[in-house]
């Protein structure tokens, strides 16, 4: 185990420090501090002599390890457009993302893994037919449109009336079809602070509401997969001789779906699926622009239009570390649910 | 898999008697799938004839008579069958362009993927070893920041690079390359994994003892042997290259507004869906959904016709 | 009356051209203690029929027609939590690669106490002393360090002896072994084999010994079948028919023994292969590889290639063959017609 660890901590160091030299020859490149500290009117040489002072005219070895140095304090400088740090920017956005992130990945495990089980036990009933009926429509739907449907429908409203309506079964049925809108979809409403730059929609009833239509959005993406991968992964086990020893002793058919082959079902699902959960935050990006959702991937598609090349830079070394986290804490948690890798070190 | 019959049978015997074709008589879904796809691609590139307006013809575009909804609304004009956009363009003429663009895209982007993917592929696979471990990690990576993520970085530094108007100008050739860049992983790994598959087996073995160079054995011999997984994968990728491209365009990061794309055209309608012109948006919307549907209802048949060992993830 | 009476059992595999007969007519049974083998190539339906004996078959798999007594109860038919039952209480199974057959995310103890706890009410103290003891009779190493193992820090062999600790966990009246030790080193399959018969004799256990190894079946079984495409060829005491085989299939196989050639020619082996179940030669399934469709004075045994032979009782054996019912049938003549 303590290999193990020592191997895993050793792999996402080396992706950090890849990320950190991709994100630095950014900065090198694009972002010129000269001209947004003093602007166009002085003249060269005072800027020569400044960018001597600053050390930008050094190797550019010597420029990333100085870069280095600084992003293991998570100081990334100042934002061009906001004049202050850009890890504050970062803080003040990333409670916004990581609710919606949580609240999507919520919604994916609590649907996916029902869902993928049904229609793993029951392959041929209409209503696995449906789900997977469903789920290859769901693929195919770009999150921002699901987002922009979702608004039509559930924000602004749809009113149809293809049924004739001085009926009584016509009207009915018009109502039936037609959607009231109401729901917020707009920013994240009043958020209850929690501490220091945190604050939640958790904690509200009307935050919740606030969080429902990107949540749902973001979990569109995944939750096709999500099913598909489960379901898929589900019939190879239960394929499986241990599982047909297990009827062979007379063990209920609940506990064969739920125990024996739920169980090795999950591992794989752990190791593509808790990688997948990671990339959620890069679908922020679309979502939050949808519904004006306050969080890092708005603010990074700001910063793009903007050219505010710390911000990108900080942004990018800030969700190559969250992706480096969820790696590795996937790969913890497959060790421990998988009895095959405390010996030997890695999946056997 | 398709089963020789005999060696003098000519390419459409061999086809019409394999299981292939077999199986695509019997689905329906399948079928129904292709003849869209079909109907839709020739829409795309007969866009310029069949087209009642020239979209990227400035003198044809009358600002008048712009945000009118499709035939079936009230206050429609027959003139305009689907409607008209912000800006006054007929949207089945703009729609028809914009399926052109993104279908370019979405079959330029694989094409470069595949290349690349390919070659990294075979070379990780047949060499080992470092290049193997280099190209594989390379590949982690990328696949852990989510190709979208990655095509959003590149198509930020390109903007930011060539300045906006330059990009505008060269938007089909560089989404091409932010797409083939951003999404090569999927097709190495799988090459990568039936390459190592093929290795074992001992027809490799005969053709490196008779003295055949690596080049040889890897393009000549093993490639063949992996070309159902990646078609089967190739399907799946063209629905994905073509969602990323409606994805970059959305972000505004794709092509412009003057010659959209399917997703900029949805960017482009988005602005108007509050004040209620959501035809705008949905009909693209709905057309890019069906699009990218058909194909990857086709990739799913294919695979479970072919069921080739594809990298899991 | 037997303890197991299996008589026409029909199974088939629902396929999308139609129906598959993977077993036709198979009747045989078991008396309490006995032990039978099932002989046959690989193809030839031992397994099927030992999975539908549970009604374990896989799914396109369905049993079509025929009986299964067992204890006085019908089994075909029966409600899967009757079955259920009946499932590794009191006749349990033995599968072919131990290497598969455990669930490699629960410890051996998991998978010992909830066998014991499906069929019986019993705390998990009580039913964990009862798998030591189990653990202890198949004579693994350290069995008490083994019950919190899981199985991938066992070998091929310990694997098997932990099955078959599972089997016997319940102390059942029959244990279905299917390929028991294909799966394991040659070193070990004499062992896991003796291992097996000792336990089955000690406690009184029916075997039903699915395996195509003539030389385990003698060993260790009272009675055996022969299959081949499906049906039940030949059987009878297993002594008497490795001895003295009827049906020109069974003869074949016991020729093909390494021990039966003569040192330094080439094996004797049957010639062609066993016919896919979908697409079955028309009479006796064997004809085409047969050697005695011709008779000796060169005319055709048409019935061979027409009609399904049926079971002829010779000794104690019954084989279904035309040629040896000819043949029985001519010793019943008197001998002045045959001039």
């Amino acid at each position: 185990m303590i290999a193990f660890l020592i191997k895993r901590l050793f792999h996402a160091l080396l992706v950090m420090f890849v990320i950190s030299v991709i994100a630095f020859a950014i900065q090198d490149n694009l972002g010129d501090p000269i001209q947004q500290m003093v602007g166009q009117s002085v003249p060269e040489s005072e800027r020569e002599a400044l960018r001597e002072e600053l050390g930008l005219n050094d190797p550019f070895a010597v420029q990333y390890l100085r870069f280095a140095a600084n992003a293991v304090q998570f100081d990334f400088g100042y934002s061009y457009v906001f004049n202050e740090p850009t890890t504050d920017v970062i803080l003040r956005h990333l409670p916004a993302t990581l609710e919606l992130v949580a609240a999507a990945t919520f919604l994916i495990i609590a649907l996916s893994i029902p869902i993928g089980v049904y229609s793993a036990i029951k392959p041929r009933a209409w209503l696995s037919r449906f789900f997977m009926g469903v789920s290859i429509i769901g693929i195919s739907i770009p999150v921002f449109l699901t987002a922009i449907v979702l608004i039509q429908l559930f924000a602004i409203g749809v009113s149809w009336s293809p049924f004739p309506a001085d009926t009584g079964w016509g009207a009915w049925l018009n109502d039936l079809i037609s959607t009231e809108g109401g729901m917020p979809a707009y920013g994240r409403g009043e958020p209850v602070p929690v501490f220091g730059t945190w604050e939640t929609n958790f904690a509200s009833l009307e935050g919740l509401t606030y969080l429902v239509l990107p949540a749902i959005s973001l979990a569109s993406i995944m939750l096709p997969l999500f099913i598909r991968l489960i379901r898929a992964e589900m019939l190879e086990v239960l394929q499986s001789d241990y599982v047909k020893f297990a009827r062979a002793k007379g063990i209920s058919p609940r506990r064969i779906y739920f125990l024996h082959a739920l169980k090795n079902t999950m591992l794989p699902v752990i190791t593509v699926g808790g990688v997948q959960i990671g990339t959620l935050v890069a679908y922020t990006i679309l979502t939050e622009t949808v519904f004006q959702w306050p969080g890092m991937g708005l603010m990074f598609l700001d910063a793009i239009e903007r050219s505010d090349i710390p911000l990108i830079v900080t942004y990018l070394m800030i969700v190559g570390l969250i992706f480096v986290i969820t790696n590795t804490l996937v790969d913890l948690i497959y060790g421990l649910v998988n009895p095959t890798v405390k010996l030997t070190g890695k999946p056997a | 898999m398709t089963t020789p019959t005999s060696p003098t049978a000519s390419r459409w015997e061999r086809l019409r008697d394999s299981y292939l074709l077999y199986s695509f008589k019997r689905d329906l879904i399948a079928q129904a799938s292709l003849l869209v796809f079909i109907v839709l691609v020739a829409g795309a590139v007969l866009a310029p004839w069949l087209a009642p307006m020239n979209p990227y013809d400035l003198a044809q575009i009358d600002i008048l008579a712009s945000e009118l909804p499709p035939f079936w609304v009230d206050g429609s004009d027959p003139a305009y069958v689907m409607g008209t956009d912000a800006q006054g363009r007929d949207l089945l003429s703009t729609i028809l362009y914009g399926a052109r663009v993104s279908l370019i895209i979405g079959f330029g982007a694989v094409a470069l993927q595949a290349a690349l993917g390919v070659c990294f592929g075979l070379l990780a696979g047949y060499l080992g070893g470092r290049v193997d471990a280099f190209l594989m990690r390379l590949a982690d990576i990328q696949l852990s920041f989510s190709t979208l993520m990655v095509a959003i970085v590149v198509g930020a530094l390109f903007k930011a690079i060539f300045g906006g108007a330059t990009f505008s100008a060269y938007a089909v050739p560089l989404l091409v390359l932010i797409i083939g860049l951003a999404e090569w992983p999927q097709y190495a790994r799988t090459v990568r994994a039936s390459v190592l598959a093929e290795k074992g087996k001992e027809y490799v073995d005969a053709a490196r003892v008779m003295g055949l160079s690596s080049r040889r054995i890897m393009f000549r011999h093993i490639l063949p042997n992996t070309l159902s997984p990646i078609f089967v994968i190739s399907t799946v990728q063209v629905a994905n290259a073509i969602i990323s491209e409606a994805a970059l365009s959305f972000l505004g990061l794709g092509m412009p507004e003057t010659q959209p794309s399917l997703g900029s055209l949805i960017k482009s309608g988005f602005d108007y869906i509050q004040s209620g012109s959501w035809w705008i948006t949905l009909i693209p919307g709905l057309v890019l959904v069906v699009l990218v549907l058909v194909i990857n209802l086709l990739g799913d048949w294919l695979r479970d016709v072919l069921n080739p060992r594809l990298y899991k993830g | 009356m037997s303890l197991l009476d299996v008589s026409n059992l029909d199974v088939r595999f629902a396929l999308r051209r139609g129906d598959v007969k993977a077993l036709r007519d198979v009747c045989f049974s078991l008396d309490r203690g006995e032990r039978l083998g099932i002989v046959g190539e690989s193809g030839a339906g031992k397994s099927v029929a030992a999975f539908s004996l549970l009604n374990l078959i896989a799914k396109p798999g369905y049993i079509a027609g025929g009986s299964i007594r067992f204890d006085g109860q019908e089994l075909i038919g029966m409600s899967d939590r009757g079955l259920r039952k009946i499932r590794g209480h009191r006749i349990s199974m033995i599968f072919q690669d131990p290497m598969m057959t455990l669930n490699p995310v629960l410890t051996i103890g998991e998978q010992m106490v909830e066998c014991l706890k499906a069929h019986r009410r019993i705390g998990t103290r009580d039913a964990r002393a009862i798998s030591l003891r189990k653990l202890e009779q198949v004579q693994i190493p350290s069995p008490e360090a083994r019950l919190d193992q899981y199985p991938h820090e066992l070998s091929g062999g310990m694997r098997q002896r932990v099955i078959i600790a599972i089997a016997l966990l319940l102390d059942p009246d029959i244990i279905i072994a299917d390929e028991p030790t294909t799966a394991l080193d040659v070193t070990i399959q004499a062992e896991i084999m003796a291992l097996l018969l000792e336990l089955c004799e000690e406690q009184n256990v029916g075997l039903i010994l699915i395996t195509h190894d003539l030389g385990v079946v003698s060993q260790v079984t009272q009675r055996m079948l022969v299959m081949y495409a499906g049906r039940v060829i030949e059987q009878g005491p297993t002594r008497e028919i490795i001895n003295d085989p009827q049906h020109p299939y069974t003869q074949g196989l016991i020729n093909a023994l390494p021990q039966m050639a003569t040192p330094g020619s080439r094996l004797n082996q049957i010639p062609g292969s066993m016919p896919s179940l979908n697409n079955l030669p028309s009479g006796c399934a064997f004809h085409p590889r047969c050697g005695f469709v011709t008779r000796p004075d060169g005319s055709t045994r048409q019935a061979c290639h027409d009609e399904v032979p049926g079971f002829v009782t010779s000794g104690n054996c019954q084989a279904a063959c035309h040629m040896v019912a000819e043949m029985i049938e001519r010793e019943r003549i008197p001998a002045e017609e045959q001039d």
